[in-house]
């Protein structure tokens, strides 16, 4: 089997990081070594601009194209803001604002950040956790405008940010936007509500992605590592755990392309991104835990690409709303709807 | 190299989402008419219903018509199939033939039975049992002993069968019976699949009884019961070549994820409107499995419909779907404790019902049609371990 697909825009992306994505790029990356030749090959191919259209400089694809490459990029556990500039690409666009130098990021990632634009043009308010803050020439920020929707575009140059990192060692920076004008601010028909649901269809991409990863490592690891005398993928306990993780990015894989979908209708379906990041995030954190089991000591180590995947994983299931949080809407949506509407629920869409 | 499973995205044709809405109104009249009772109170068998599904054409949907089919797609037949079972209707008269027993005689068994018996199956007036475990054979199912020897114009048949779900109640039987031994190259062969008539001299069916108390399994015993040679469904010996995709059906559909959602949609009436944080995340969590369970399961059959044999793909809806159902009741439980603040009064006990039921029921599911070992097993070949 190879890896080439029928499709031209995820071939792109899968060349690029084989060639450019390897443990060494990533482990540098958490050092504070930027990717210099990995973003340079990301731009010049386009992928960054996948989701803003020919009009605007962009690539015009398709948001199952952009989904499709942050699967990949996950795959590859790419150390880079290639899904928030694809995030804030496509949030840009929603409000008719050309895109600027890149990389970008958006803020807020978490529900309780809140940035408001006051009258006098400029910003209050803070965003922790924002990814890759520290690397981005801009950030696309939603605020509010007297209680309405706006985006806000931000140079990140000069503005005070607080750097912090996640569990893979991503920059996850505190951004404060006290007095800062924007150079360019308008309306957009998106509320934070929405643009958590699509930060967290990105999320299950990348996860499911991760996930494709790390069930590769360990079939690959179990046939290669001998114990016994034997490989210990001879072993029936450890081809149930495989057995079970392959369940369980099978299961990943399937949720993410029905939060990919949801996104692409003309309102996003929330209830099916909510299914998705729920059922990834249990999957990241199940899968995870049985990739490591198989790979034993060795798979603890730095040393060992696993990590990539797996502190990806962790980190990924935490952002644009946890697997608790989300848990909890889907099953307020599900009680207001009322017993005998469940299973209506379940089919709705097909 | 890539090792993750294809669930190919599938959207389902118009013909099959008016199909959906025929099928509620089908099962909300019939409700009404007392036919059955969704909370499962009148029982999961009837005659009386199956002639009715039967005559709506949604029984052998996919077969061609010469053969009393409708030649309609699998994944009409999915929508079916799923929203009889989400509503608790009583399906087991016909479920089984529809499901496998029509499949295997269309596609192995002799033109004059083909003829015969595919367009009563598919009028609902067949109930078929499978005879596959014997005392000494289970998840083994190549072990099977039960001898058929030729004899003139057809087979003597000697020995048991056990765990037969519903052989008390059916007409027919497809059974794996022992025409030759194993062969030291190949441990399958020697294995052939006959249609048994379950009125045969010489077919004595004893119950067994279940934990949850009822009636569903049975013993069968043949003690030189006559199989004509018509009845041959496939070649001599032959059995191992035949199980193939039709397995694909059986460990994909709805019901290897749906046999307990009634205590889950009870817990959803109990909360009511505006539940706690805790028993709103408790419901999403469940909600969150069963909606990529389904989206799988449709995957599957959609697959089918594209003329491919996703066996380890089906294999994985089982293990999952199985697994959510089973865990599913111990959730509910701990959220809403049978007896706690939430327990509902006496005069209205649906909630408790359901949940004793899938409480009960919960062990076998993971154990029917293939056991999580099994399952497991056949999953890690597809990953290339063994």
């Amino acid at each position: 089997m190879n890896d080439s697909t029928d499709n031209i825009i995820v071939d792109t992306a899968t060349r690029i990081l084989q060639d450019l994505c390897e443990p060494h790029t990533i482990n540098e990356a958490e050092n504070g070594i930027w990717p210099k030749a990995l973003w340079a090959a990301l731009e010049e191919s386009g992928l960054p601009l996948t989701w803003v259209p020919e009009e605007l400089g962009g690539a015009g694809a398709t948001l199952a194209d952009g989904f499709a490459v942050l699967r990949v990029a996950g795959r590859f556990a790419a150390p880079l803001p290639l899904a928030e500039t694809l995030m804030a690409g496509w949030l840009l666009t929603q409000a008719g604002i050309p895109l600027p130098n890149r990389p970008l990021t958006i803020a807020p990632v978490h529900a309780d950040g809140r940035i408001a634009l006051g009258p006098d043009g400029t910003l209050s308010g803070r965003a922790r956790r924002v990814p890759f803050a520290r690397n981005a020439g801009h950030i696309a920020a939603l605020v509010q405008r007297s209680g309405e929707p706006a985006v806000a575009l931000v140079a990140a140059a000069g503005l005070p940010i607080g750097q912090a990192t996640s569990l893979a060692g991503e920059p996850r920076d505190d951004v404060s936007f006290d007095g800062v004008t924007p150079e360019a601010v308008q309306p957009v028909a998106i509320d934070r509500e929405r643009l958590v649901a699509f930060g967290a269809a990105v999320r299950v991409q990348q996860i499911a992605g991760a996930l494709e990863k790390i069930l590769e490592q360990s079939v690959q690891y179990a046939l290669d590592r001998v114990q016994f005398g034997r490989p210990i993928a001879k072993f029936q306990a450890i081809q149930h755990n495989l057995a079970i993780l392959a369940g369980e990015v099978a299961a990943a894989s399937a949720a993410a392309d029905a939060a990919a979908e949801a996104c692409a209708a003309p309102e996003i379906a929330v209830g099916e991104i909510a299914v998705a990041k729920v059922r990834c995030g249990e999957a990241a954190g199940t899968g995870a835990a049985i990739a490591h089991q198989v790979h034993g000591a060795m798979g603890f180590t730095y040393e060992h690409s696993l990590h990539h995947a797996t502190r990806r994983l962790w980190s990924w299931r935490e952002e644009f709303g946890n697997e608790a949080e989300w848990a909890a809407r889907l099953g307020r949506m599900v009680a207001a709807r009322g017993a005998d509407e469940l299973w209506p629920f379940i089919t709705v869409g097909s | 190299m890539t090792y993750s499973f294809r669930f190919d995205p599938i959207e389902l044709p118009p013909e099959a989402r008016e199909l959906r809405q025929e099928v509620r109104v089908f099962l909300q009249q019939e409700i009404k008419a007392g036919t059955f009772s969704p909370d499962g109170g009148k029982g999961s068998f009837s005659r009386e219903f199956s002639r009715k599904v039967g005559a709506k054409g949604w029984i052998g949907m996919t077969w061609p018509k010469k053969y009393g089919g409708h030649e309609r797609s699998h994944l009409e037949r999915y929508v079916v199939v799923e929203e009889m079972l989400a509503a608790h209707a009583p399906t087991r008269a016909h479920s089984t033939a529809d499901r496998q027993s029509g499949p295997v005689i269309l596609r192995y068994g002799q033109q004059e039975i083909k003829q015969k018996i595919l367009p009563q199956i598919a009028r609902g007036e067949l109930c078929f049992c499978i005879g596959l475990s014997e005392p000494n054979s289970g998840s083994d199912v190549f072990a099977a002993s039960t001898r058929a020897t030729k004899t003139d114009g057809g087979w003597l048949v000697n020995g048991r069968k056990i765990w037969t779900s519903n052989a008390h109640q059916a007409d027919y039987m497809i059974a794996l019976l022992r025409t030759s031994p194993s062969t030291k190259e190949n441990r399958r062969h020697g294995l052939t699949q006959f249609l048994v008539d379950m009125r045969t001299p010489g077919i004595t069916t004893r119950p067994i009884i279940n934990l949850t108390g009822a009636h569903d399994f049975n013993e069968v015993v043949f003690d030189d019961a006559f199989i004509p040679d018509s009845h041959r469904i496939g070649e001599v010996d032959m059995a191992w070549k035949q199980a193939t995709d039709e397995l694909a059906y059986e460990r994909s559909g709805p019901d290897r994820w749906i046999e307990t959602f009634p205590c889950l949609v009870e817990l959803v009436r109990l909360v009511g409107e505006e539940p706690s944080e805790r028993l709103a995340e408790g419901i999403g969590r469940e909600i969150a499995h069963l909606a990529t369970l389904r989206r799988m399961s449709l995957s599957v059959a959609g697959m089918l419909q594209a003329g491919k044999t996703p066996m380890v793909e089906a294999a994985v809806v089982k293990d999952l779907g199985t697994n959510f159902e089973q865990a599913l009741p111990d959730k509910v439980r701990l959220l809403a404790p049978p007896g706690g603040d939430l327990s509902p009064d006496t005069n209205d006990d649906r909630f408790e019902r359901a949940l004793r039921y899938a409480t009960l029921i919960a062990p076998k599911l993971t154990i029917q049609g293939g056991t999580r070992e099994v399952l497991r097993g056949i999953i890690a070949r597809g990953l290339g371990l063994r």
